[in-house]
């Protein structure tokens, strides 16, 4: 079967073109629209099966990111974007992407309540400065995060100011006990910690990615569409020389995921 | 009805925003303070009831983190509120998002100029005892910058008893409209005072020249203008002729003198040498696709697309305002390739800064000017802003201190562009302008930002510089439209695309005119952010995040609607014609006309001497180089502020977005060493890839420009070819930043000056053919003084040489880190006693006298051997020593690669007789470090034979550098090549 991804574009967002890439590069077959096109024509939605909010920069980041593009999409596509949650499809959000998904109420959806009052916060780095590193996350097997798969433990680059994941306690705990924890940020050697530069944010938990019950829904600050090749990576040439080099950049499993998810599951 | 909405941090969360000001209170303002909390304040002023205000409050505000009010909170534990807002007319983008929010909250769009929403910002300082005289320092020093912001400060008491003014900086007060005539009729003498009052910067024989065209013009009157220039016409020319747009001292006629009393009449520096080299190296090579007519250079890449490259200073904006000059800095200079051919896609952004030194004391800072490190502080932040927001990852930056960049610091900010081959029917790289063609501007609106940056930038800066050359960019109006062109650019809906940058209207409308020789403009037409302009500054504003285009009448329903649909501001302006006029309108009144050529070819030409005269310095005695402590002297450079890392700061611009970068910019082991160069592919998943480098050696200017520039090209292409790339296809950027080099009383030593511009010129025609680099794109910059404060502070002559090139094959492509203990270590070329004007000698105290020097053909042939080992993968890492000599080179390898190195100096390749400081600190250009697979040795030497090579070394496991008999721990130089701006 073809599986469809859509990626919203528009308003500062710019990470189309990789994610594109990405998608397409396993198996999918993906459209760029503007948000406006979508508005325009809500139910073009239910053609597609994988729906993405990419990284960027949505009017500036101002208000808070993700906050002005979330109230565009909740007040405009609440329906669709519902209905197309019901149907076991799909939806990843990428760094400007996963802020969008938390400030609409998507993720957690806690126990699959979805545009629910916002629980959990995307923070000012401690640093109060923007970041661009890479750093290691480690998975939580236990997680229903059907994006990760296979996955232990994975390298990606993060670049944002506002990464850092707050929640009150007794959210913290649900969370927890849900296994919606997807990612954390981790040592060289895959140790959850909240050691800077590892943890480059202070994210409560070293959260650096969760996702909702049904695992269909994945929010992560890091960008897996940014290392797709394998010479994205910052030690390549030490990986090349050494005959240690991966085959494909690592960002691909995630996106392979979702398009074999799709492929067996609809 | 006036709503206030109030967000700050719920208490139990740590305010990052707050703790940074206040940590900045205390480190550099050196006040006590006990707690800061800041809070955003966003000011409706709009047709909407209490619960629809209430509304939008609660959607703005994060309830995880924050709370929010839509009334003034007065309680808390401060002794001062500051507020700080932006001033009348000011680009607000905070406020401008808001007002978008508040009309998908509300359901309906605010109405475009009656309903406002305004943002400021209030800093709540709990400091008991702190006079209002510091708090307002505060507020002025730290938090805001008068010039574009303004500043309050109340007590607790007065906000208690007062309350909180409603912030709505509002423009009001401009009638607007006005057209007056200007008088030429008038004596020399005040045909200077009006050029200097109305910030014209034209000297007398131009403005003498503009009367004679008045005076010699007829039937004015039948268009209903006055004999006399209307003041439309007069700031037209000002514009077109400012030395910004028109580069007149590059393009005068000099009479160059030697010091041996040679005379050479020299028509043009710019035909002469510039672009004489491109044009002849042009017959040689086949991937030059357009040079020096458009917005930037165009050079081949593969079969699918050409890449587009150019870079820009802002400087004086800089000056004033360092974010907002800084950030327009970099989103001016995307324009440049988006303005390109059919509108280039935007790759890469480059960005380098020449600064006074952070750490300078306050006294030494002239009064009127910002402090180095507020300067530096702001101009990262805005081209961090600027870049990360439109999306495009950095591929290299640097910063150059010394203290002459106090006056003015200069900014360089650059971009790489991809043109498709073809863009629909037409070829990317080309563009034309039909008579009939409609004048659309399409983007921000216009104000009175920016009004006479072309022409004040062509001036030194002094006290009464204008303050509203000042712009501050909006890169997500900007994203918008770039994304508007990409979608409507293979549909040819446009013919021809060009930016608005200085001089605005008046210089991009008056250029695309100039193509098909006409225009009619209606200044009327132009959409405007306030009421209250005057025609001339509609026409002359610097407005941001505007382009211009020609499209033709078939194609403007749906150039339009498109805009439409994608909330992109678009306008029709007027039409092309085939008159010879740049005929412009108000209100369909005529209030001006002028013949095109005229303006792009009446000004007279400069007439400019030059003399050089070399100067002698003071050296160091032998003795006293010899007594030196090397092993403290390496540590010292290695933390001094032209060779430490500045990752901190680099860390905060993006380069991974679009998922392109392969050679990044901070490489190594642990990623923590400055790289050279940067490799990029051309698209995801590629295997083509590009290569940028750069060099700037202003130090060397103090004894030669002939050489400065020699080592400026050498080095930045030894750093291309050092990362893998083709040495046959390296294209090269000038940009010339120069101290006033027109001889008068405020620059008695102008001669000298302007020699130095000949001599840098004449060198860079002769490397550029040696080397077959053409300059496709170069950009100058020539009032860099400042008169602020009763001193001058002139620039040295800065030259910064960018190269772009390609590679075939990026999993070529290599690193200064030696990554595998056991390699050897190679040292290619020859070291000289070359001092002069090293960072080493600076450091000492002293300039020299033997400044590097370039043996051309040597250095083609080594580049092109070079390029052959790269190619066949002989080489594992390639250093190319630079500032700090040889010295900081095997730094930066050992902390790159997390190795040691062991070498013997008696092995490094070298003049007889040198002392250990000229061997490891002199830096001689052509000289590389290369580490080798012991396998591939015997391979790797036969294909440099001929040339000067010698193994010196080798990589250890041991975490020692070890020179000769100088051992370094690594922990030693890390500290030291990493504490000096950590975290500033």
């Amino acid at each position: 079967m073809e599986v469809k991804s859509l990626i919203i574009t528009g308003y500062g967002l710019n990470c189309e073109t990789e994610t594109k890439a990405a998608f397409d590069y396993c198996g999918a077959t993906s459209d760029l629209i503007h948000l406006n096109d979508i508005l325009k024509e809500k139910n073009i939605l239910n053609s597609y099966h994988i729906l993405s909010f990419i990284g960027g920069f949505s009017f500036g980041d101002h208000l808070g990111g993700g906050t002005v593009f979330a109230n565009k999409v909740k007040y405009g596509l609440k329906e669709q974007i519902t209905e197309f949650i019901k149907s076991g499809k799909l939806i990843i959000g990428i760094c400007n992407g996963f802020q969008t998904l938390i400030r609409m109420g998507l993720l957690p959806g806690l126990k699959e309540n979805y545009f629910t009052s916002q629980k959990v916060a995307l923070d000012w780095n401690d640093s109060g400065v923007f970041r661009d590193s890479w750093v290691t996350l480690k998975t939580n097997p236990e997680s229903p995060c059907v994006f990760i798969k296979d996955i232990n433990k994975i390298e990606l680059p993060i670049r944002h100011g506002e990464g850092k994941f707050v929640a009150e306690k007794d959210i913290l705990d649900e969370l927890e006990s849900e296994n919606l924890v997807a990612f954390r940020y981790a040592d060289k050697n895959g140790r959850p910690t909240s050691q800077f530069p590892y943890n480059p944010n202070g994210s409560l938990n070293n959260i650096a990615g969760i996702c909702d019950p049904t695992g269909r829904i994945f929010g992560l600050m890091p960008h897996p569409e940014a290392y797709l090749s394998p010479y994205n990576h910052p030690n390549w040439r030490t990986a090349k020389e050494s005959g240690t080099l991966r085959c494909e950049g690592a960002g691909t499993l995630i996106f392979r995921n979702a398009v074999e998810y799709i492929k067996e599951k609809l | 009805m006036i709503h206030r909405i109030e967000i700050s941090y719920i208490d139990k969360w740590r305010d990052a925003k707050s703790e940074s000001v206040k940590s900045r209170i205390t480190e550099i303002l050196n006040l006590p303070v006990t707690k800061v909390n800041h809070r955003e304040v966003y000011t409706i002023q709009a047709e909407i009831d209490s619960s629809a205000a209430e509304k939008v409050a609660n959607e703005l505000n994060n309830p995880v983190i924050q709370k929010v009010r839509t009334a003034a909170t007065v309680e808390g534990n401060y002794n001062w509120l500051i507020v700080v807002g932006y001033r009348p007319g000011v680009t607000d983008n905070l406020g401008r998002t808001a007002f978008t929010a508040v009309g998908d909250i509300i359901g309906r769009k605010l109405k475009d100029t009656e309903e406002k929403v305004f943002s400021s910002a209030e800093y709540l300082i709990e400091s008991p005892g702190l006079s209002r005289k510091n708090a307002e320092s505060i507020g002025k020093n730290l938090l805001a910058n008068e010039l574009i912001q303004s500043v309050a400060v109340f007590s607790k008491e007065e906000v208690i008893n007062n309350g909180i003014p409603d912030n709505i900086p509002a423009v009001s007060g401009f009638k607007g409209g006005n057209i007056e005539t200007v008088d030429l009729n008038v004596s020399d003498v005040e045909l200077k005072r009006i050029s200097k009052e109305n910030t014209l910067a034209l000297s007398l024989e131009e403005m003498q020249t503009i009367q004679k065209y008045f005076r010699n013009t007829e039937g004015r009157e039948n268009l209903g203008l006055p004999a006399e220039p209307t003041d439309v016409e007069l700031e037209c020319l000002a514009q077109t002729w400012s030395e910004h747009c028109k580069h007149k001292i590059f393009d005068a006629e000099i009479d160059y003198e030697d010091n041996d009393g040679n005379r050479e009449q020299i028509k043009s520096c710019f035909k002469t040498f510039i672009k004489k080299s491109t044009d002849e190296i042009s017959r040689e090579v086949d991937w030059l696709q357009s040079v020096f007519h458009d917005n930037a250079g165009v050079i081949a890449f593969n079969d699918k697309i050409d890449l587009v490259y150019k870079a820009e200073t802002h400087n004086s904006p800089s000056a004033l305002d360092p974010y907002g000059g800084a950030m327009t800095g970099i989103v001016g200079v995307n324009r440049d390739p988006m303005g390109t051919g059919q509108g280039a896609n935007l790759l890469i952004n480059v960005w380098g800064y020449c600064l006074g030194s952070p750490f300078a004391p306050q006294k030494e800072v002239p009064e009127g000017l910002l402090h180095p490190r507020r300067l530096r502080d702001g101009i990262h932040k805005g081209v961090i802003d600027g870049g990360n927001q439109s999306g495009i990852p950095y591929g290299s930056g640097w910063e150059f201190f010394d203290e002459r960049y106090t006056g003015k610091p200069l900014v360089f900010c650059g971009t790489v562009g991809t043109l498709p081959k073809k863009a629909g029917k037409v070829r990317g790289f080309e563009k034309t302008i039909e008579p009939g063609d409609l004048i659309v501007m399409a983007g921000g609106k216009i104000g009175k930002d920016g009004i006479h940056g072309a022409t004040f930038s062509s001036e030194e800066l002094h006290m009464d510089s204008p303050v509203q050359a000042v712009q501050i960019g909006d890169p997500i109006t900007q994203k918008m439209m770039s994304d508007f062109i990409y979608e409507i650019r293979d549909r040819n809906l446009y013919r021809f695309i060009t930016d608005n940058g200085a001089g605005g209207l008046s210089s991009s409308i008056g250029e695309m005119a100039a193509e098909c020789n006409g225009c009619i403009m209606d200044l009327g037409k132009a959409p405007l952010k306030y009421s209250g302009l005057d025609p001339w500054e509609i026409l002359v504003s610097e407005a941001q995040e505007r382009m211009s285009f020609a499209v033709p009448k078939e194609n403007i329903n749906e150039f339009l609607e498109t805009a439409k649909q994608r909330e992109v501001e678009a306008t029709v302006l007027g039409e092309f014609t085939n008159s010879g006029k740049f005929h412009l309108l108000y209100n369909n009144r005529t209030v001006g006309c002028l013949d095109i050529d005229f303006m792009h070819n009446g000004s007279p030409k400069m007439k400019l001497k030059a003399k050089w005269q070399p100067p002698k310095w003071k050296e160091p005695s032998i003795t006293e180089l010899q007594s030196r402590d090397i092993k403290k002297d390496i540590v010292k450079l290695t933390g001094s502020l032209n060779i430490c890392s500045n990752e901190y700061k680099a860390r905060q611009y993006d380069h991974e977005v679009k998922g392109l970068s392969v050679v990044k910019p901070y490489i190594g082991k642990e990623a923590d060493v400055r790289n050279d160069s940067a490799v990029f592919m051309s698209e995801p998943l590629g295997t083509e890839g590009i290569v940028l480098s750069s060099s700037i050696l202003p130090r060397y200017s103090d004894i030669d420009t002939y050489h400065m520039m020699a080592s400026v090209i050498d080095s930045a292409i030894r750093k291309a070819v050092a990362a893998g790339a083709d040495y046959n296809h390296i294209a090269g950027l000038d940009n010339f930043c120069w101290p006033d080099p027109v001889q008068s009383d405020k620059t008695p030593d102008g001669e000298y000056k302007l020699a130095q511009l000949v001599r840098a010129n004449q060198a860079l025609y002769d490397y550029t053919k040696i080397f077959k680099c053409p300059c496709i794109s170069g950009k100058d910059s020539m009032k860099n003084d400042s008169t602020r404060g009763g001193r001058k502070i002139s620039i040295p002559p800065t030259v910064l040489f960018s190269t772009i090139s390609k590679i075939d094959d990026i999993t070529k492509s290599l690193t200064l880190a030696p990554e595998f203990a056991g390699d050897y270590i190679y040292v290619i070329g020859k070291t000289k006693a070359e001092l002069g004007g090293s960072e080493y000698y600076s450091m000492l105290g002293f300039i020299g006298n033997n400044v590097p020097k370039v043996d051309g053909d040597k250095a083609a042939e080594l580049y092109a051997a070079v390029s052959n080992v790269t190619d066949n993968e002989l080489a594992r890492s390639i250093c190319v020593p630079g500032s700090g000599g040889l010295a900081t080179a095997f730094v930066r390898m050992a902390i790159a690669g997390k190795n040691g190195l062991d070498i013997e100096t008696d092995r490094i390749p070298a003049d007889n007789g040198l002392t250990l400081p000229e061997l490891l600190f002199s830096e001689t250009n052509t000289r590389f470090l290369v580490t080798v697979d012991p396998e591939k040795a015997a391979t790797f030497e036969k294909a440099l034979e001929g040339f000067t090579l010698s193994r010196a070394g080798i990589v250890t496991e041991k975490r020692i550098l070890r020179i000769g008999s100088i051992s370094i721990k690594q922990k030693d130089i890390e500290k030291a090549y990493k504490t000096t701006l950590d975290k500033i």
